[in-house]
This record gives C-alpha cells, structure tokens and sequence, in this order.
C-alpha cells in the first residue's frame, strides 16, 4: 500500500555563503535553524520521505548557491528531494534536476506564465513539475452559486480561495482550487498547498481547503501551514485526504522528531513508511 | 565498474551518488565504444517511452548485444519499461523487446502518477532483493509493465491493482522503482546488483 508522505521543509536564506535555514515565527521574527546540508542529512536519517529546500530569498543571483546544497545533499541523502523559490525557466528546472533534485515547484512563475508548466512538464516530466500554491481565504457574506468561484464551507462560514505570489506580498485574484486544476491541466505532477491564514500559527492545516483541492485533482496533494502537532497531520490525511504534510519548525526544533510523528501516526492506522 | 548510459535522459548524479555510496566506481557515458566494453550496464530513465528509444537508438545493439552476453544489466524505472515490446505512452515507437510484453497506463482508480513509497510482494527469490523483506521503495510512473510471462516478475506492488516491480531474467534486472531514491533499502538493491558485477 502506497504510504502517506512526511516531508521536512528547509526554508533557506542563502544570502550567507552555504545558506542557512530559517523558519519565519508568524512572518515576524526569523530563527536559525540550522545548515541546509547538515539538516537534510539529519532528516534522512530520521526517515524523512522527502526534502523540500525553499529558497526564501528567491533570487537568481544565489543560484548557485541552491545548487551547490542540493549537490552537497544529494551525496549522502537518498530519498527525492525538491527545490523551489526561483525557479522561472525550464532550464532552471533542467539546472537543479542535474545537480541532484527530483523536483522543482513553481508558483510566481507559473501564475505570471502558465504556459511554464506545459514546458517544463514536457522537458523534464510532470513528475518533477510541482506547482506550489499560497492560498487565502476571502469570506463570503452571502455565499450564492457562482461560476466563476470555488466556494467552500469552512468552519466559520464560507469562503473562496485566493492565490498569492511573491511568498505572500502579492494577491492575483485568481481561484486556488481553480487554479490546481488548470495546473494538472497543464501538466503539473502534483501541488504543493499552503495556507496563508494557517502559516507559522501551528493550529492546524487549513483542512477544508485540503480536501478541496485534493477532491478536485488527480494528482497528488501536499498540505503545508499551520501543523503544530502530530494529530494535524492526521486531520490532513483523513478529513484534509493529502497525499503528503509538509511541516518545518516541529522538526528543526525537536518538538516532535520525525520518527515519533510517523509512530503516532501508525498508531492511528495510517499507513507510512516506518 | 559499472556503466550508466547516458542518453540524454534521467537523474544520474543520483545514481552515480547512490553507487559511490555502496563503493562502488561508475563511469557515466555516451560513448558507444564505451559501452560496448562495458561489463556491467545501468540503463536509468525519466521521460517519455518514446523519446527515450529515440535517443537510445545509438545504443540499442550494444545492449542487445551486452544481454546476449549474459552479462549483467539494470534497468531503472522508464529502464525498465524500454526492455518490452511496446508502451501505450508511445503506440508508433517498439521498445527494446528484449522482455516480451506490453506497457500500459495505470488505470485512473486511485491518482496517476503512482508517487511515493511502497512495499513488495517478492515472487522469486532473486538476488537483487537479498535481505529486503518488508521494505519500502520509491515509485513515481505513470504507466506499468505487462511482461508477456510471467515468471519474469520477481516482484509486484500494490496500488490499486496488482503492478510488477521488479524484472528478472538470467543476468537482467530491472526495478519500476528507484532505488537511488529510496533509502537505506535502495542501496542495499544496489549493492546486492554490484556484488553479482564481481
């Protein structure tokens, strides 16, 4: 049976030399967290299904330095690695698979210029194209049938979704669960998912919009925001039905190694790789 | 030494890392000569079934060649699926047809790609799977293979339907899965294959 993925996310600063990670404390204080390459390996050996290197400074000019981690990382770790924050071009998607990774994920890239997915889906597999998605709810007043949103139910009324870019700074107007599906579409091998409301809070992944997302493609879903404990992940694989959670400070901070979330999680009769 | 031939497609840094891991000296090539020399092969492969036999023309003797010579060969993932008849992925284009059979989409009942990891049901007791009783390995395809007999599957997977896993016949192996990205498991799969080069 194919197993529920648990995936470290390293958000990396590579404004240093080597880059460093940082997690943001509900986008104000940043803390260190560690090297990128000492912490992938740490992960891998606590089981780590995956490995997500976010460059948060997301800019072209520490290209190199992204590349010099992941071909630092890929020499002892061995599980799929993904890389995003940057990536704009098929050939930088070409750049980072050649060093090492296994994906790459996209968002402002994608959203400026869908026709991104297509090429790069076509160059390097729709398994290595992942389509990352920041989304925020907008709440309804009076939600009524429309066409031209997705409206989902959440617990304090109802909502549609709104996709953001630039980690955050900027809204498009544009529908999340619309747009994961015109992503498939395109060819995108799977989508990574976070809420904005849920981000750096720890109360949980934001799971109406999990399950709206992962009811609605074919593809697989990662849930990421908002997990400050175990038991959200399971909310997220069974109410949220993701495929994978995605979860940063828990981990770089020892407030539930890897092995004990997948142990509570087994317990709970979901299946992963123990 | 083992040979990894590069045609133009596939992660092979990941490989010839995972291989240096287990101690083992790799050389990477697209030299056909090289190739034809080469006592143990490694053929790796992400992308399209058709695409790939089209840049794997070049090489196609030598490695018919190379398996008539019973010497030993792995194919990993779409290396695999090049070894049959033919793939519903490319219907114009033949495969390498050394394994007689057919490649055909995972049927939509759960969501395709088939990405993540999962467990084997091992069939024979093959050598490259010495050991790994109960592991997991990492998966990621679209499309599955049908070999025309079935004594060659040594072992399947589940997702949904039942799927072979890995190939087996006289000195060629092949894994649907990645065992260069699929742990400690993995590289006890590669080096169970570079043992059998000595």
């Amino acid at each position: 049976m194919l197993t529920k993925r648990i995936i470290p996310c390293l958000d990396c600063d590579l404004q240093v030399p080597h880059g460093r990670v940082v997690k943001g404390v509900e986008f104000k204080q940043i803390k260190y967290a560690g090297d990128p390459v000492e912490l992938a390996n740490r992960y891998y050996e606590d089981g780590a299904d995956e490995i997500v290197f976010l460059d948060i400074t997301a800019s072209h000019e520490r290209r190199e330095t992204m590349i010099h981690v992941v071909e630092a990382t890929t020499e002892n770790v061995f599980v799929p690695i993904c890389v995003g924050g940057g990536i704009r071009k098929p050939e930088d998607f070409v750049k980072m698979l050649k060093a090492g990774a296994d994906k790459c994920s996209v968002n402002t890239a994608a959203i400026k210029n869908p026709e991104l997915i297509n090429e790069a889906s076509e160059i390097v597999g729709s398994q290595a194209c992942v389509v990352a998605i920041d989304a925020k709810r907008r709440y309804l007043e009076n939600p009524r049938e429309s066409d031209e949103r997705f409206i989902v139910e959440v617990e304090d009324g109802y909502c549609w979704y709104e996709c953001s870019i630039y980690g955050g700074r900027e809204f498009t107007g544009i529908d999340a669960i619309e747009w994961a599906i015109e992503c498939q579409e395109r060819g995108a091998g799977e989508i990574l998912l976070t809420s904005m409301d849920r981000d750096g809070t720890k109360k949980g992944y934001d799971i109406p919009l999990t399950r709206a997302v992962s009811e609605n493609v074919d593809i697989p879903v990662i849930a990421s925001g908002g997990v400050g404990e175990p038991e959200h992940m399971y909310e997220a694989f069974t109410s949220g039905k993701a495929d994978a959670a995605l979860a940063a400070s828990i981990f770089h901070f020892n407030e539930y190694p890897i092995p004990t979330v997948k142990r509570y999680l087994k317990d709970k009769g979901i299946s992963v790789r123990l | 030494m083992i040979t990894i031939i590069d045609y133009g497609s596939g992660n092979l840094r990941s490989i010839k890392n995972a291989l240096k891991k287990v101690g083992c000296q790799v050389k990477i090539t697209k030299d056909k000569k090289q190739i034809k020399k080469a006592e143990t092969i490694i053929l790796p492969g992400v992308g399209a079934f058709g695409k790939a036999m089209k840049n794997l023309k070049n090489y196609k003797e030598a490695i018919i060649r190379h398996i008539e010579d019973d010497k030993p060969f792995l194919g990993i993932c779409l290396g695999l699926q090049l070894l049959l008849t033919k793939s519903e992925e490319s219907p114009n284009i033949q495969g390498l047809n050394i394994i007689p059979g057919e490649v055909t989409r995972i049927p939509p009942l759960g969501k395709v790609p088939h990405m993540g990891w999962n467990q084997l049901n091992i069939k024979k007791n093959c050598p490259i799977l010495e050991g790994l009783e109960d592991e997991y390995f990492y998966f990621v395809h679209s499309y599955h293979a049908k070999p025309k007999e079935k004594k060659v599957i040594a072992a399947t997977t589940n997702y949904h339907i039942k799927m072979a896993a890995v190939l087996w016949k006289d000195n060629i192996f092949a894994t649907q899965f990645h065992p260069e990205k699929s742990g400690k498991a993995g590289l006890k799969i590669l080096k169970n294959f570079v043992k059998l080069s000595k």
